[in-house]
């Protein structure tokens, strides 16, 4: 073996090792601890009956034959709930002039939603809960509605709020430069306007929760299947007036969550009430077709931009007008305008232009929430902004590379401030685009793509620069007055037997925190990895901290255990230098033994210094206070984001005749910093792309006139399955944040930040011989064959 | 309508005695003639491993092996599953039948949540005692009715095709 050694040859080196992750056997064998799996002792099971209206006056609720069902425990309205709830508003302070009504776990007296839970009932099946929901009668009076945007926006149309002027939830604008003028002397300007259908997250395990509360400790146990127990802990707490340490959240194993899983859902709301009504535990776990109806959706944008350039395709200036529809409420407690505010912030974000405005107007009308879900607001602004540049190259001559090679910020360039005041640390562009190029291999992709369009068939070549928001700090939710932190927490012990522990805030779902965790200790400690366990997801246990939402694991959670584990290491080694009469700087730790700093020569097994720590303090000097578990946090300082950057390729085939896509390859070139395992940002980075293409193709949340959700099923609504999913070629470039010693940003929406955007472009180019253009998302067979004007 | 229809709540109640070989082992049970397999297998004989995502046949994740051949447990009543053997995840674990699928699809990091991954291991372990010589295209094929949300695919498809090859190279029987 002659390859040179690398700093993976040092003993112990975990970070940017693909090793596989610990907790992945347990799912492999079935032994998954998911909250729908969950028993407890004298629980009960509750149920939801649903509003067919999407928008209508309760006028009456008759309970009696359902309470009378053998079976039932509880039947419960929003008046019930509402005696011991206080009620919730979705808004933040940092969003001026936001508005939003207050919520309640149950309606009072409007349902603002087809699907909108009205009544509980408990039981002691589910099977029992559904049947006496069968015997329930509620008496509406319906209301006029609200179903698309352009409702919303009509002057002395249907209201959704009572007592407001108008359904605007919240309006901005953004402008810096001088629009108007770059574009009366722009060479060159293109305009479209878009739209982006509704989705959701369809987690394949839906949203569960057993609420537990004993009344005779006063306290509130919620195994609650979430990203963030930390939120709902605090939630919990202040709605119900339980006191916070008596709150205990945990959340084990999750069937995937994807945001979706982190905001307040008036039926979890419900079900905790329910079990303080009941002094018992009470389990709900949502159906599919629940689901479909509750879960919040994401997306629903109308978006009108136009891009200015000069002669030689310099990007000059945009304007941007963003219309988002988002239900009859703000959700609580993110608020449903960060992703419009993220969509009109991150246009344009890659290039180098000065000239930007925008306006942003958020919406009500009578369909459920959207709110933050994967890539919040990236998609929908990665879309614009690159179908902007293609058209704008095809209309200077420019080829798609050519034209982002001339525009993108130069990597030699940063720091950089964006249009929209976003501050980027260190990109790398440039780099990406021609890595791409050549994993693409792009060049004879086009010369085939010539060939084949001769014998009518048609493939289409699709490019997407894109940059991430990750790493969020404290001015993204806290300044508004949210109380979701964005520090985290660890606290690791060294065990009596030399083995470390590690309770951490970030939280699990499938992404591979627990492994990175443990990578990142058993490096810095230098012990092998086997001897680490981590432990997330546990209010009780672990210490307080913003959990794993917009890509803050990696990034946030894995410095916080690098620090702990550093400040481990020191407490470790003076108590070594102690028994070894040495000088702490004389002595570090490799596999698990102290050594000599210098020679590496082994002097005593970690394991021995735990024993005589623990056992026998007498043997220690006196004085000697031994501190074998230490806690600490983290708190991102410096930049307020670490903006990550990538660039996504497509190749496709359009058939013209059915108007079906197939996907044929999917490249990514990203740069998320400094990789702690390969094979995890891999797999993270190909979900995400899945999900996107998915978007992109496939998923929209279809509703009627009346405000009914027409697609609620998979067998209706569609999400990309094995067949229709190509193989995804991955490159890296790294160029670590400084904000950090670990150096990591986050990558899990990556994937799903660009993917629409280069389906969308991909599908133009291979419809560019017919003079047709797509400009709405997903792209359905129906809107190829309507564009090529065959249907 | 005064009260209630108390011949619904006869019906409800109404149970009737099942027995299966769950896991080489004998099992009875009462169900509700309305009760899926899945419900059974998962509330009345706790073995969660497996799951339901869509109870409609769509999501694959309820899948488990019935007199040897993958099926939708979410599609069928417990009755009808009377007298036939069942293998869920727990009991294919067990057997060490799939070892070699679970230890590549860890080596692999072919799941993420992993809530879908039981019915992609009984989904796989049917395909290759169908097919010996999958192409990745069969593979997909024989998943197109598998819903991952988390992973992109292409790390199962991989462990699959790495099993199958391996297993030809054993010569083990297809
Ligand atoms: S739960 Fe049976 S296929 Fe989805
Ligand atoms: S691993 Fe989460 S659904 Fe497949």
């Amino acid at each position: 073996m002659s390859a040179p050694l690398t700093s993976l040859d040092r003993p112990n080196s975990y970070i940017g090792r693909s090793v596989p992750r610990p907790n992945a056997k347990r799912l492999l064998a079935g032994r998954g601890r998911y909250v729908s799996d969950l028993k407890l002792p004298r629980m009960l099971y509750a149920a939801f009956l649903r509003s067919p209206h999407a928008h209508a006056k309760i006028v009456a609720i008759k309970t009696d034959e359902a309470r009378a069902l053998e079976g039932v425990h509880l039947v419960a309205t929003g008046e019930d709930l509402a005696k011991i709830c206080t009620s919730w508003t979705g808004t933040l302070d940092h969003f001026k002039g936001m508005t939003s009504t207050p919520q309640w776990p149950l309606p009072l007296e409007r349902v603002v939603w087809a699907g909108q839970a009205v009544v509980a009932v408990v039981a002691e099946s589910r099977a029992i809960a559904e049947d006496a929901l069968e015997r329930i009668r509620v008496d509406y009076e319906d209301l006029p509605l609200v179903v698309d945007i352009d409702a919303a926006r009509r002057a002395g149309g249907p209201l959704i709020n009572a007592g407001s002027t108008n359904n605007v939830c919240f309006r901005s604008q953004l402008d810096s430069g001088t629009v108007d003028d770059a574009f009366a002397h722009a060479a060159h300007v293109v305009e479209e306007e878009f739209s982006f259908g509704r989705h959701t997250a369809v987690t394949l395990e839906p949203r569960a929760i057993v609420a537990d509360y004993d009344p005779s400790a006063g306290m509130l146990t919620v195994h609650h299947a979430t990203q963030t127990p930390y939120q709902f802990q605090d939630l919990y707490s202040r709605h119900y007036g339980i006191p916070e340490a008596r709150v205990r959240v945990i959340a084990t194993d999750i069937g995937g969550s994807f945001g979706m899983k982190l905001h307040v859902y008036h039926e979890d709301m419900a079900v905790v009430g329910l079990s303080i009504l009941l002094g018992r535990p009470v389990k709900y776990v949502a159906d599919r077709i629940e689901s479909f109806v509750s879960d919040i959706h994401a997306r629903d944008h109308r978006v009108r931009a136009r891009m200015a350039l000069d002669a030689t395709g310099e990007i000059l200036a945009m304007d941007v007008l963003d219309l988002t529809a988002i239900g009859a409420f703000s959700t609580y407690p993110r608020t449903s305008v960060v992703e419009g505010n993220q969509v009109i912030r991150l246009m344009g974000g890659p290039y180098r232009f000065k000239n930007y405005r925008a306006t942003l107007e958020v919406l009500f009308q009578n369909k459920v929430q959207t709110s933050q879900y994967r890539a919040v607001g990236h998609p929908i602004a990665c879309a614009v902004t690159e179908r902007l540049v293609d058209m704008a190259a095809s209309k200077v001559g420019l080829d798609p590379f050519a034209i982002r090679a001339r525009n993108v910020i130069a990597d030699d360039s940063y720091p950089q401030t964006s249009p929209t005041g976003y501050r980027f640390e260190a990109l790398s562009h440039q780099a990406c685009l021609k890595r791409l190029h050549e994993m693409m291999d792009y060049d004879s992709l086009r010369a085939e793509q010539a060939d084949l369009r001769k014998r009518g068939v048609y493939r289409g070549i699709g490019i997407a620069t894109f940059i991430e928001i990750t790493n969020p700090g404290p001015a993204f939710y806290g300044v508004g007055g949210a109380r979701i932190s964005s520090q985290d927490g660890a606290i690791l012990s060294l065990t009596p037997s030399g083995e470390v522990r590690c309770l951490i805030s970030v939280t699990e779902q499938g992404q591979g925190t627990e492994a990175i965790i443990g990578q990142i200790v058993a490096d810095q400690l230098g012990i092998a990895q086997d001897h680490v366990k981590v432990v997330t997801g546990d209010t009780e246990v672990t210490p307080h901290g913003g959990a794993t939402w917009a890509c803050r694991g990696a990034g946030i959670g894995g410095e916080t255990a690098l620090q702990a584990t550093r400040v481990l290491k020191r407490n470790i080694l003076e108590i070594a230098a102690l028994i070894l009469q040495e000088q702490p700087a004389a002595l570090d730790i490799i596999d698990g033994q102290v050594v000599d700093a210098a020679t590496r020569q082994q002097r005593l097994p970690i394991s021995e210094i735990a024993r005589i720590a623990y056992f026998r303090s007498d043997t220690l000097p006196p004085g000697t206070q031994p501190q074998l578990t230490v806690s600490h946090h983290f708190a991102p300082q410096g930049y307020p984001f670490a903006f990550t950057n990538g660039i996504q390729g497509c190749s496709l085939e359009v058939d013209v005749e059915t108007g079906f896509i197939k996907v044929l390859k999917h490249f990514i070139v990203e740069d998320c910093g400094r990789v702690i395992n390969p094979m995890l940002v891999d797999e993270q980075l190909r979900g995400g792309i899945v999900q996107g293409l998915g978007a992109a193709l496939f998923e929209e949340c279809r509703y009627s006139e009346t405000g009914q959700l027409m697609n609620g099923s998979l067998a209706d609504y569609l999400v990309p399955m094995p067949m229709e999913m190509p193989d995804i070629l991955i490159a890296h470039v790294e160029t670590p944040t400084a904000d950090t010693e670990l150096g990591a940003k986050g990558v899990g929406e990556a994937g799903t930040a660009a993917a629409s955007a280069c389906v969308l472009n991909a599908v133009n180019d291979a419809l560019s011989p017919f003079d047709a253009t797509i400009n709405a998302i997903p792209i359905t067979p129906t809107r190829v064959l309507k564009a090529l004007k065959r249907f | 309508m005064s009260g209630f229809d108390e011949s619904l709540l006869d019906e409800v109640d109404e149970t009737v005695r099942v027995r299966f070989v769950v896991n080489g082992r004998k099992v009875a049970c009462e169900v509700a003639p309305r009760e899926t397999l899945v419900d059974c297998l998962r509330n009345a004989l706790e073995l969660t491993g497996t799951h339901a995502g869509c109870e409609m046949g769509a999501c694959g994740a309820c899948l488990v092996q019935i007199d040897g051949r993958a099926v939708h447990s979410c599609l069928m009543f417990a009755v009808q599953a009377d007298g036939a053997e069942i293998n869920t995840i727990e009991g294919l674990t067990e057997s060490g039948v799939i070892a070699d699928l679970q230890a590549e699809f860890h080596r692999r990091n072919a799941l993420q949540c992993g809530f879908c991954t039981p019915g992609m291991l009984v989904n796989a372990q049917e395909l290759l005692s169908q097919v010996a010589e999958p192409s990745r295209e069969d593979i997909r094929d024989a998943l197109s009715g598998n819903c991952c949300r988390c992973t992109g695919y292409e790390a199962i498809v991989d462990a699959i095709d790495a099993v199958a090859k391996a297993r030809r190279e054993a010569g083990g029987t297809p």
